[in-house]
């Protein structure tokens, strides 16, 4: 079992390892599926989710893609399957996985074709009512089998939450490793990562367009920092603000049809609104300070920002259109990075606690201010679509690495994956 | 002599960038794909999800040509400061010296923090830096066409390291001549 070394204390340790250790069977060949849980929630949905028939002999193993995907949404906790294999046209012996506490099974298979796809099938039984919920099937090429099992994965969430899955929305991150600079485009899990750009100088802040074809980052490869649009599907970039000085941060509109940026053409760093067809940037902010890390609230009302105009570093918002800006947090010194849930609900930002910068998430109906992580070097959250969890950038044992968390803390989830330095996660918005 | 060579390799290197990044579709225009559409329930879908990513390489731009002679090219600041030191003074006056000589000649001064902080929030003070350089030069006569402030927040340390030794080499303005 390679459950890393634990990281920080666990509460209920001994039974989250039993739990994940029962999880995740077979160590070699799914080490890359690791997911350390460092909480537990209280009302997670105890599930069952069997090794799928054939995931032996298939390249990927759809019902540990599966399993990993909703532990980490800490809306459910794995029961120990014990290495058993069920495919979708098998009754589950309801009494014995009653007894083990599942409330809700997983089974599927997963079958060569004769043209090299492969057919996936799942279904997913309620053990407490002895019901069928229903089933699914998707016929892929060998690429696609980890997006199948993450479709799997949403079926099964939304069936039994109601909510939305995440777990086939792509995130994307930087790696620096040996001083090459990589930007990946990669599944919700941090796996299957395909390059999107390298380079030898850095790559900053990248930002999916809200349709989730694109995206725009800032690129110093020729020694400044300019931004780019980047069409991840067909590799054509474009350059979106190369002004005198820095351009950088840049945030889409809700609607995809403008960024808002940092400039530092007319001196100071200050927020412009720029068409994607060029143009001349209209300044947004007008201070004397620092105005830089623009966010979009989702509704397009607000423009979350941050300005030291008050002598610190602080979350101010405004219109989309600039205008008076209404200061948001008021705790700490060093406030950054803000991001706000697709469903409105929340702020997440960085703040600076005794020299150490952490996650914060605050309700903003209310003001309520929470820190979610025990890290000390905490950067760029960003939601996913659904408004359950947030990755962030953040180092452990001296290397950055990214993580998922609920947004109480009580759950969180080391992505995997890419080696070296990863940073820079943009969690990308929902497809189709 | 070596300055041309310079000159014809950035060039060159500018207009490979330009020509790469030249693409004259307009992004409205980009046709938004159903690429998921693969693994819908059913049987007959083909076997690619669209979701494939296209990698771009790119090479990095070359950095210094010479300035005046034996003149520090490296201005340090205090911690959480962007004010320019005065023992930087003299050589700030060399450069503004050799600038206001040297029309032709144009310069990068490129700001830098340590590792402390957001990577964002650090990039724009590393432009505060790279403007109070850039503002001490146009004090002593040195024209804003001929230098341009920009910065690399914390992404390029001159020195590893998490001491309070490494983060002062870190805190720096660099004068780069082009």
């Amino acid at each position: 079992m390679s459950i890393a070394p634990p990281f920080r204390p666990l509460r209920r340790r001994t039974l989250v390892s039993l739990l994940a250790a029962g999880a995740l069977p077979a160590v070699p060949a799914f080490a890359q599926f690791r997911v350390e849980v460092s909480g537990v929630g209280l009302t997670q949905l105890p599930i069952a989710v069997a090794a799928f028939r054939g995931d032996v002999q298939a390249p990927q193993k759809i019902g540990a893609i599966v399993r990993a995907d909703l532990e980490r949404s800490g809306m459910f906790r794995s029961i120990d399957t014990a290495g058993v294999t069920a495919d979708e046209n098998t009754r589950p012996d309801l009494s014995a996985w009653r007894q083990k506490g599942a409330d809700s099974m997983v089974t599927g298979s997963v079958t060569p074709l004769a043209d090299g796809r492969y057919d996936v099938r799942l279904r997913l039984w309620d053990i407490v009512r002895g019901q069928d919920m229903g089933g699914q099937s998707y016929t892929v090429g060998a690429a696609d089998l980890r997006l199948s099992a993450h479709r799997i994965s949403d079926f099964v969430y939304e069936k039994l939450t109601g909510e939305k899955g995440i777990f086939s929305t792509r995130i994307a991150y930087v790696t620096k490793a040996a001083q090459k600079y990589n930007l990946w485009v990669a599944d919700s899990d941090g796996e299957g990562a395909q390059s999107a750009l390298t380079s030898p100088e850095p790559i900053i802040s990248p930002a999916w367009s809200p349709n989730g074809s694109q995206l725009a980052y800032v690129s110093f490869e020729s020694r400044k920092p300019v931004i780019y649009a980047h069409d991840v599907a067909s590799g054509k970039r474009r350059l979106l603000a190369n002004f005198r000085g820095s351009n950088s941060a840049p945030a889409w509109s809700p609607d995809g049809k403008q960024l808002v940026a940092t400039l530092s053409r007319d001196g100071g760093s200050q927020l412009y609104a720029i068409g994607l067809n060029g143009g001349e940037p209209k300044r947004l902010t007008q201070s004397s300070s620092i105005d830089t890390e623009p966010a979009f609230s989702p509704d397009g009302r607000y423009i979350y920002f941050v300005s030291d105009r008050g002598g610190a570093p602080q979350i101010y918002r405004m219109s989309p259109g600039g205008g008076n800006a209404e200061r948001v947090t008021f705790t700490g010194s060093y406030n950054i990075s803000p991001a706000v849930s697709p469903d409105g609900r929340w702020l997440a930002y960085v703040s600076r606690v005794g020299g150490a910068f952490k996650l914060h998430v605050m309700e903003l109906a209310s003001g309520t201010v929470t820190p979610i992580t025990d890290t000390s070097a905490d950067e760029s959250p960003s939601f996913a679509p659904n408004s359950r969890l947030i990755v962030y950038a953040t180092q452990q044992q001296g290397r950055e690495a990214l993580m998922t968390t609920t947004l109480d803390g009580k759950i969180k989830a080391k992505l995997s994956g890419a080696s070296g330095d990863i940073r820079e996660p943009d969690w990308g918005p929902f497809q189709r | 002599m070596k300055r041309t060579v310079f000159s014809i390799i950035s060039s060159l290197i500018l207009a490979a960038t330009l020509t790469a990044c030249g693409s004259g579709v307009k992004l409205n225009d980009v046709p938004v794909e159903d690429r998921t559409g693969q693994t819908q329930p059913s049987g007959d879908a083909s076997g690619t999800s669209g979701r494939g990513v296209q990698t771009v390489q790119v090479e990095g731009a070359d950095a210094s040509l010479a300035g005046p002679a034996n003149v520090t090219k490296i201005i340090y600041f205090d911690f959480d400061s962007y004010v320019v030191k005065p023992e930087f003074q003299g050589a700030i006056e060399a450069h503004a010296k050799y600038l206001t000589a040297n029309k032709g000649r144009k310069m990068a001064i490129e700001g830098h923090t340590d590792e402390r902080g957001g990577r964002e929030y650090n990039l724009a003070l590393g432009q505060k830096r790279a403007e109070a350089v850039r503002r001490a030069l146009g004090l002593l006569g040195v024209s804003d066409a001929q230098v341009e402030a920009v910065s690399f927040g914390k992404e390029k340390p001159a020195v590893p390291g998490s001491d309070e030794e490494a983060m002062a080499k870190n805190r720096r303005a660099e004068l780069n001549y082009r």
